[in-house]
């Protein structure tokens, strides 16, 4: 696959399957407020993710579009990082995936501003006003919940090691992001990691957590579509109007 | 107006003030020219290109405002329409207009209290606690002891507050 056909697929991937998580929150949320939150953020990732797969598609030359791309490949064709198909949980492990998420995000499109490609670039540009938004709202969270009481403390310690393993794959470049890299469209890692780090590091500390280790085994994979087992339930939930009745319109 | 005749010799200001009537579908009493959605009007031939650009990516409400924009020209005789969509640059808070915020107040939605950060002062933007956070004024009493209650509200332009004085709720229309 074209190098950069399989770069805004990952994006667009990971926009889409998130916000599917997210939507699934819909009316469940712990309080009103937040209910309302996570289905906006929901809401901006399903506009960034119709961007992205548009692209990718007009790129591609096979005549799929953004609807096709999303409702009609199957898990092994799905090009997001494992951290965003884990499983909602409690609150605390949605909104540190979430923060988690939002950090490498926001760091990204900031970069993607930046790209050579000015089609990349004027997405990023987009993008990056609603992720900022994001990624205050989930940090604020984390210290609300981290240095809140005994329990919300613990909960959100917990997601914070489980969900660890999940928060390096972004940064474990392969063939694809060297490529993007070396044509100018993607920024390089070392910076973005070490933005990733430093901001984790300050919110953490402010919420009393204990950071996990840097250097610890990341998971891998969900990139180059080799995906966790939670994958095939949301797609199953997600793709199953398309599947069933094709081409069926709103 | 004789509709054999092409409308192409329509000035742009005229386009302008057609499309100043145009209401957006989600807060009416502001037209999708105040609150600085549509960014170029021009003519291609016969074909009156009206470019416009999303307030945020998932906004549904842009395919109802792309409708109405092509149906009030129709509606003026332009028969050829094209709408083009613009991403940059990013459509800001800063370009409504000072009607709209007028607008937006008397209809009970506090109005952005402050210029948008642009991207490069971003950065300071995602550390809490940074810089002085804007005074919002209560739309219904004025009074400027107000509280946030949620980062988002009932759509994705706006926040929710409250007013400490006269204890309403209300909509805060976000700086972006």
């Amino acid at each position: 696959m074209d190098h950069k056909v399989d770069y805004l697929l990952r994006q667009g991937d990971n926009a889409l399957i998130l916000s599917q998580q997210l939507s699934q929150l819909c009316g469940k949320g712990p309080a009103l407020e937040e209910d309302m939150a996570l289905t906006n953020v929901a809401l901006d990732l399903l506009g960034q993710t119709r961007m992205w797969l548009t692209y990718a598609g007009q790129l591609e030359g096979k005549s799929r579009n953004e609807d096709h791309l999303a409702f009609l490949r199957d898990a092994h064709e799905m090009r997001c990082c494992l951290i965003v198909e884990q499983p909602n949980g409690n609150y605390a492990d949605t909104m540190v995936r979430q923060f988690y998420f939002d950090t490498w995000h926001y760091f990204l499109m900031l970069g993607l501003a930046a790209s050579s490609d000015p089609r990349i670039a004027e997405i990023a540009e987009k993008s990056v006003k609603e992720v900022s938004y994001h990624l205050r709202r989930s940090g604020d969270l984390i210290v609300r919940m981290g240095d809140g009481s005994a329990d919300s403390h613990a909960k959100t310690q917990a997601a914070a090691d489980a969900l660890w393993m999940y928060s390096g794959e972004m940064f474990l470049y392969d063939t694809t992001d060297e490529a993007m890299v070396e044509q100018g469209v993607a920024p390089a890692v070392d910076g973005l990691r070490a933005a990733f780090l430093a901001h984790v590091a300050e919110i953490f500390a402010e919420a009393t957590l204990a950071m996990p280790p840097a250097d610890a085994w990341m998971q891998r994979g969900g990139k180059q579509g080799r995906h966790s087992e939670h994958l095939g339930y949301i797609l199953a939930e997600m793709q199953f109007l398309q599947r069933a009745y094709p081409g069926s319109e709103w | 107006m004789d509709m054999d005749t092409p409308a192409m010799t329509v000035a742009a200001e005229q386009v302008w003030a057609w499309l100043g009537e145009v209401p957006d579908p989600e807060i009416p009493v502001i037209s999708v020219v105040d609150l600085g959605i549509v960014r170029a009007v021009a003519w291609d031939g016969d074909e009156c290109v009206v470019t416009i650009t999303p307030t945020y990516s998932g906004c549904p409400a842009m395919q109802v405002i792309a409708e109405a924009v092509t149906e009030a020209l129709h509606a003026h005789g332009v028969e050829q329409v094209r709408l083009v969509n613009r991403l940059s640059p990013a459509w800001t808070t800063d370009w409504m207009s000072d009607a709209g915020k007028l607008a937006l107040r008397s209809y009970g939605i506090a109005p952005p209290a402050q210029q948008a950060i642009d991207i490069s002062g971003l950065h300071a933007g995602v550390k809490r606690r940074a810089g002085p956070v804007p005074t919002v004024a209560c739309p219904n009493c004025g009074s400027q002891h107000t509280q946030l209650t949620s980062q988002f509200g009932s759509t994705p332009c706006k926040a929710l507050y409250k007013c400490l004085d006269c204890r309403e709720p209300f909509d805060y229309f976000k700086c972006n």
